[in-house]
């Protein structure tokens, strides 16, 4: 199924205008700029929409958000209604579903979507983000570089991994990508502009990033059921956790969400919003019975949600190796080294 | 343990979009507890909808939220359906403030089934405390109106006083129905001068009635004490786990297994509950 | 650092402490994580420096931690602050926690609010001057521009909360955000929402905030939440001359009534 060709650096710009010519979003890695009062903010790369590809920083790391938000917003309007007197219209609020073109996600993120597919579409669909996925076409972007969060080998992905790329672009030195068609919506894209995907002539295979693998996620699936009582491990891997939700935001595979009813005096909105199995109110039920009262027992929900729940029913690990999560943690949880530690304990 | 496909969800349904309902009837059953018979507005869809016995699901006030109830009527009555709650928190507020002729929001059927087909020509033995009735009622009358298919019927039902017994109605047609037992019970103090029931928690009750176990299903549900102090006397009188039968209930928002909230373990209360067998609860962690 | 390993030893050997709080290496050469000691092997993985940011005042708050008994606590200037804060809002005993503050290579044992107070009067108060510049950078601004950039800054907000859950002084056990009856702040992080939120937050803080900066540095956005707050101390302190955690008398300046109170509809 998968071809490959090459697409010059300086090829960007043409295809975006007939990307853009065609009716598509296009949203890539824009690296931020400082504003008056800030210093910090340079360095970071987060999504934009674009129309050239004059701002994309194509060698990034990773960014502080991840692209669920393209599929799963943070928060999405569902329904909205009036009410007066006795009767209320409700009316349902149809989702935006713009063709979008994701460009530069690493191959951690883009595996990434095949989680959220899974619990979006388990047993029956979703209105609202079946028809994002439905319009989103993904180029990734091989990974050349990683930093000491990055642990992608370890969950069955690696830098150079095709799973969730539509096109995954792979630099061979700084004036091309090797450019690997994978999918239909790939060669609709290639369609669009097939003198810019010019032949490979068995190109010699690009450096990618090498990220040593930590632990061996299968392993450590069918290990964490004989986990879970153990009580003492998860009071102390979560001692210094303080219960945020920064790590299910910045996750690309995390997608719990609250539904909430916004309301002025006649009219108002149900909406759904993210939410985190981190929170103390996440499970409390309105008698005050709260089945997961301590952060330790939390944080084990976190675990055995992403490696062992999700793997079990729904055939995808809940998570890609990205690091979001260890990189944003206010008190430094490294997940990855939790895990592995986990992974290393005597069965 | 395998997920009972849900009927009644189509496929090209937007479901997070609640059927509009309106309040036809409202009962008061205790203080606090309140039962609303609901109508869809609209007829085609009230003409279509099915649901099991053992499904809920999640009933709303526009513009104050979404709680999740049990489906309490039973699918053998056609053209409406009931819900029976207690005034808990924001949402149940709002709904206790609703009157007849309101309009709510309905979502469901989810979840499983109690399987009463597989029940049938065994004896039904089911046991009740307070605000649970609601799950069992609609199980209760499916299989009255099936009666012929199904044994000897014994229901035990307490509540903490008089006060709090739920659907007195029907607990007074029950009472009166030859070919059903009902033994009703109020905690020691909960008795009024006119009480003529018995005086008694639940569990002791049920020692006392002692029903058999052998080709008899128990359906139980209540509160978590009830339920801790019920299992053991279900064991004596010879029940094993198979025959036992209960409800879970967890903080629920989409009700059908994507927004990860009432998970106990593995295990979804929304998709695999909320009716477990007490040997598949025997193999959930203590997560509930 | 090996002042510091030893004192730890010797609280934990004697049995004065349970637990000494404090910091370790952390996942990269710029951070360093919490600490739990409760044995002398574990000692020797205590450092400070640069890294040692984050206001361990707010494990206090933690039930699992205060499980683990009574508490030394590795301090900076700004936790030994939110200690005497704590004593003013009656939520801390006095000698509950033995903080230890690290000057010159030295282990300074301060166990109660008097040697706390006693030791912040011989530090150096009052803003860097980057943080001076800052500020006046701010007050420069027309409002239009400064209403400009809090909406940009507070647009990244996701409402993850982190900074409510390191500031030690968010210890409200029900959290305004979490009331829903009625839903004073709505859940979602639309630009409204946040707004409420962060606003709030800061109006909560106002007069009390001892200026540690764990919110902005918990903050995965990076939003400048430590000058949103330090903006409103300054406020403060300009007007009500208060400046909190530097002593335990009963002086805040927002919640307090005096019947010499300049402001005459207050009288």
């Amino acid at each position: 199924m998968s071809e490959t060709r090459i697409l010059q650096k300086a090829s960007l710009d043409g295809l975006f205008a007939k990307l853009t010519a065609a009716g598509r979003r296009i949203v890539a890695p824009v690296r931020q700029s400082a504003t008056a009062l800030e210093q910090c903010h340079a360095e970071r790369v987060e999504f934009e929409e674009v129309t050239t590809a004059q701002k994309i920083a194509a060698d990034y790391i990773q960014t502080i958000r991840p692209p669920k938000g393209a599929l799963f917003p943070r928060y999405e309007q569902m329904l909205r209604f009036k009410i007066g007197g006795k009767e209320v219209q409700a009316e349902e609020i149809k989702p935006e579903a713009k063709p979008t073109v994701l460009f530069g996600l690493h191959p951690c993120d883009a595996a990434s979507f095949a989680t959220l597919k899974a619990v979006f579409t388990w047993d029956s669909g979703d209105a609202y983000f079946e028809p994002k996925l439905a319009h989103t076409t993904v180029i990734g972007l091989s990974c050349t570089k990683g930093d000491a969060y990055c642990f992608c080998t370890s969950v069955g992905g690696g830098p150079g991994d095709t799973r969730g790329s539509d096109i995954l672009l792979t630099p061979l030195d700084a004036t091309k990508y090797l450019a690997e068609i994978l999918t239909d919506k790939g060669k609709a894209v290639v369609a669009l502009a097939p003198e810019l995907f010019t032949p490979a002539n068995g190109q010699a295979a690009p450096a990618l990033a090498k990220i040593a693998p930590r632990f061996a996620a299968d392993k450590l699936s069918a290990k964490l059921p004989a986990l879970f009582p153990k009580g003492e491990i998860w009071l102390e891997q979560s001692l210094r956790c303080i219960g945020c939700g920064a790590c299910a935001y910045v996750c690309p595979t995390c997608s719990c969400f609250d539904i909430q009813d916004e309301r002025q005096r006649y009219s108002g909105v149900r909406l759904r919003c993210w939410d985190s199995c981190g929170f103390g109110l996440f499970t409390l039920h309105a008698s005050g019975h709260n089945p997961r009262p301590k952060q330790s027992e939390r944080w084990r929900q976190r675990v055995m949600h992403k490696f062992s729940y999700q793997p079990e029913r729904l055939g995808v690990l809940g998570c890609v190796g990205c690091g979001r999560c260890s990189r944003s943690c206010p008190t430094d949880m490294n997940l990855a080294q939790h895990v592995q530690s986990l992974a290393e304990m005597p069965a | 343990m395998t997920t009972v496909a849900t009927p009644g969800v189509s496929g090209g349904r937007n479901l997070y979009v609640p059927y509009r309902m309106r309040i036809a009837k409202v009962t008061d059953e205790a203080p606090g507890v309140r039962t609303f018979r609901l109508e869809f507005i609209d007829e085609e869809e009230g003409r279509r909808f099915s649901f099991k016995a053992g499904q809920f699901g999640e009933y709303s006030v526009y513009g104050e939220g979404e709680s999740t109830f049990c489906i309490a009527s039973s699918p053998t009555r056609k053209g409406y359906i009931e819900c029976t709650f207690r005034q808990a928190g924001r949402v149940t507020s709002a709904l206790a403030d609703r009157d007849e002729g309101d309009i709510i929001g309905f979502r469901g059927p989810y979840g499983n089934t109690f399987p009463i087909e597989q029940w049938e020509g065994q004896k039904l033995l089911f046991i009740a405390g307070g605000i649970a009735l609601p799950p069992m009622r609609c199980v209760i009358w499916n299989c009255l109106d099936l009666r012929d298919k199904y044994g000897d019927v014994t229901i035990i039902y307490g509540a903490r006083t008089v006060a709090d017994l739920v659907y007195k109605h029907e607990l007074a047609e029950w009472g009166t129905r030859s070919d059903v037992k009902l033994f009703t019970t109020v905690d020691p103090g909960g008795q009024t001068p006119e009480w003529k029931g018995r005086v008694g928690f639940v569990p002791t009750i049920l020692e006392q009635v002692a029903p058999a176990a052998k080709d008899t299903i128990a359906i139980v549900c209540g509160p978590p004490i009830m339920i801790k102090l019920t299992m053991p006397v279900l064991a004596k009188l010879g029940f094993t786990p198979e025959q036992i039968y209960t409800t879970l209930e967890n903080r629920m928002k989409c009700g059908v297994g994507k927004c990860g909230r009432c998970n106990v373990g593995k295990v979804y209360v929304c998709k695999d509950g909320p009716v477990f067998t007490l040997a598949q609860l025997n193999q959930l962690p203590p997560e509930y | 650092m090996e002042a510091l390993q030893q004192k730890a030893r010797t609280l934990l050997q004697s049995g004065a402490v349970k637990v000494v709080i404090g910091y370790t290496a952390g996942s990269d050469a710029e951070r360093a994580r919490a600490l739990f000691v409760r044995n002398g092997e574990q000692t020797q993985q205590l450092i400070w420096d640069d890294r040692c940011r984050q206001n361990l005042a707010a494990y206090l708050i933690k039930p699992e931690v205060r499980a683990l008994g009574k508490p030394a606590l590795v301090a900076r200037t700004a936790t030994l602050r939110t200690l005497l804060q704590y004593a003013v809002e009656n939520q801390l005993a006095d000698e509950a926690v033995l903080a230890l503050a690290v000057a010159d290579g030295q282990v300074v044992e301060l166990p109660n609010f008097a040697a706390i107070e006693e030791y912040l009067a011989k530090q150096p108060r009052g803003l860097t001057p980057e943080q001076q510049q800052e500020l006046a950078k701010m007050e420069a601004l027309p409002l239009e521009e400064r209403w400009a950039f809090w909406s940009a800054e507070l647009q990244r907000c996701v409402k993850c909360y982190a900074c409510r859950a390191a500031c030690p002084l968010c210890y409200c056990d029900r959290c305004i955000v979490e009331v829903n009856q009625p839903q004073w702040i709505p859940v979602a992080s639309d630009p409204l929402g946040n707004l409420e939120w962060n606003v709030v937050r800061a109006m909560h803080l106002a007069g009390r905030c001892v200026d540690c900066g764990s919110c902005a540095d918990a903050c995965p956005e990076k939003i400048r939440l430590d000058l949103l707050n330090r903006v409103a101390a300054q406020e403060v302190l300009t007007h009500f001359g208060a400046e909190p955690g530097y002593s335990t008398r009963k002086d805040y300046a927002l919640a307090a009534y005096k019947p010499d109170d300049k402001e005459e509809f207050i009288r």
